[in-house]
């Protein structure tokens, strides 16, 4: 009996040491993928300058054509920075991005709709002014800070927009075919769903790209009507944003071919 | 057992409930290996056999696989009906005594529009849901004929259609002048958000944690698009018939890495 005592003794402590010994092994595990991270970080860094540089010529010239609509999702937190906002804004106006799409979840940047606008109108007037805009274009050439004038289409989305929208196009379609005097209810189909959300405001086109700036690469709940074949590019968080990262994802957006399911 | 020892290391950290596939690569698989197209589908399988019994391990509790859009179906009609002879087989073979269904408990849901699906096919589909209703150790979800935005459609249609049974049931009992009509309903807000939400495909199970797309690509092709609000997207290179148990656990150690933000954000929304 004693002997019998003595190995379950033996046996337990042989495992709370095996369990600890593991959890070490874990956290360690998880200080070598942060240190990794951090070495990739850096190596991006250096990616992202080597970019902006202008060394890396394939990055020089950026078929624009491809990306019809693009849209960016912030976390909500980082939204805040509306001078971080704008500095991508303008990077992507220099590029040469014409419509383009603002979304986090929380509706900051919906709230901070005049800011941006008028931020992004002051920076385009000091460029074509050819006055000091300090460093905020000094990525791009002489020739690309002539884009920044050009007239962009922004939209300002948020989690609103998104599945409270669907309930909304519900109810119009309740409306329109349920709550009347034909006997047949029709099939909704997806043409239907698409009217349904463009007649209440909430239509909208699908973004060719999704560059999402957080910690997460996850879109938040952007609209999902329109995201059906969105790339989706996690750019880190938009504190560390880079111009050379940005061009580097919209350049690898040009080259990727899709067959839609066939 | 060396492998329930492996990923016992893992559990120290959250482990996700629900982890969803996108099953990409197959066909390239097969290009690059010469061999058929229907090798690859077959590959795929085995793969996928592979990734339920890792994440039964690990103590997943659901597993989504996007086996077969409605987008695929302009695909050339030998391969569709290659791959509907192909599921056929499988959810057969999957409902054997010794199949690796009843070995862990699986419990198989098929979610999508399966009106679109041969009638065998959709047979064997409601079958094999049947079976093994009472499976409880994990949950297999296996989409086929589906997309995100047909699966919003037909729950805006279900809600649609429950609201107005529940009013005519309701005039039914009514006096006249009691009557429910068009004129006292508050149209924009009969159908709410949790309606369309308990009428959407995959409205029994939790959200997914991680959705894994393999061969690179950063799309989600009308996958999930509805219920991936929070959810962790990982894009692998590989093809999906060599998807390995590291693809997985670097999934499941970026989810336990980035687990507080994750779930922030969840409480939030």
């Amino acid at each position: 009996m004693d002997l019998g005592n003595e190995v379950q003794k033996i046996l337990s402590w042989t495992s709370v040491c095996g369990n600890l010994g593991l959890h070490l092994v874990w956290q360690i595990l998880h200080l070598i993928i942060n240190v990794w991270y951090s070495v990739l970080g850096i190596a991006r860094m250096v990616d992202s300058t080597l970019i902006s540089s202008g060394l890396l010529k394939s990055y020089n010239a950026v078929n624009i054509s491809k990306v019809r609509y693009l849209a960016v999702v912030i976390e909500s937190e980082e939204a805040r920075q509306t001078s971080k906002v704008l500095e991508l804004l303008c990077w992507l106006a220099s590029i040469g991005i014409k419509s383009i799409g603002l979304y986090d979840r929380e509706g900051v940047l919906k709230k901070s709709q005049e800011v941006i606008i008028e931020g992004l109108n002051k920076y385009q007037k000091a460029t074509v002014e050819g006055s000091d805009h300090g460093t905020l274009l000094e990525h791009v050439s002489f020739a690309d800070t002539l884009l920044c004038h050009k007239h962009v289409d922004l939209e300002f989305v948020s989690f609103a927009d998104s599945k409270p929208a669907v309930a909304k196009a519900a109810n119009l379609l309740f409306a329109k075919h349920y709550v009347c005097t034909k006997p047949e209810k029709p099939t909704f189909t997806e043409s239907d769903m698409s009217e349904a959300l463009q007649a209440v405001g909430y239509g909208g086109p699908e973004p060719d790209l999704l560059l999402v700036y957080g910690p997460v690469r996850c879109h938040m709940g952007f609209p999902a009507w329109r995201i059906r074949y969105t790339e989706i590019v996690h750019m880190g968080p938009l504190k560390s944003m880079k111009f050379g990262s940005l061009l580097k994802a919209i350049h690898k957006f040009t080259k990727v071919h899709q067959n839609y399911g066939q | 057992m060396v492998l329930k020892l492996q990923l016992q290391l893992f559990k120290f950290g959250p482990i996700p409930n629900h982890i969803a596939f996108i099953l990409d690569g197959n066909r390239r698989y097969a290009k690059q290996r010469n061999i058929t197209e229907g090798t690859g589908y077959r590959a795929g399988f085995f793969a996928v056999m592979s990734m339920l019994k890792y994440c039964y391990e690990l103590g997943v509790k659901y597993i989504t696989i996007y086996a077969l859009s409605i987008d695929n179906f302009r695909r050339r009609p030998e391969e569709i009906q290659y791959l509907m002879d192909l599921m056929l087989e499988k959810v057969e073979g999957l409902l054997k005594q010794e199949s690796v269904v009843n070995e862990y408990g699986v419990r198989i849901h098929f979610v999508g529009n399966l009106k679109l699906l041969d009638e065998p096919v959709r047979v064997a589909a409601e079958k094999a849901m049947q079976a093994t209703a009472n499976n409880t150790k994990i949950n297999l979800l296996i989409c086929v004929a589906y997309t995100s935005t047909d699966e919003l459609v037909h729950a805006v249609q279900a809600s649609c259609q429950e609201k107005w049974n529940e009013i005519q049931e309701v005039n039914a009992n009514q006096s006249q002048n009691a009557e429910i009509t068009e004129e006292k309903l508050e149209l924009d807000h009969i159908i709410k958000l949790v309606d369309i939400e308990r009428h959407t495909y995959m409205g029994l199970t939790p959200d997914p944690d991680i959705l894994i797309r393999t061969s690179g690509a950063t799309r989600l092709s009308n996958f999930l698009l509805w219920q991936t609000t929070n959810c962790l997207l990982y894009s692998p290179k590989v093809l999906f018939p060599e998807i390995g148990l590291r693809h997985l656990v670097w999934a499941v150690l970026n989810f336990q890495r980035l687990y507080p933000h994750l779930e922030k954000e969840k409480k939030q929304f």
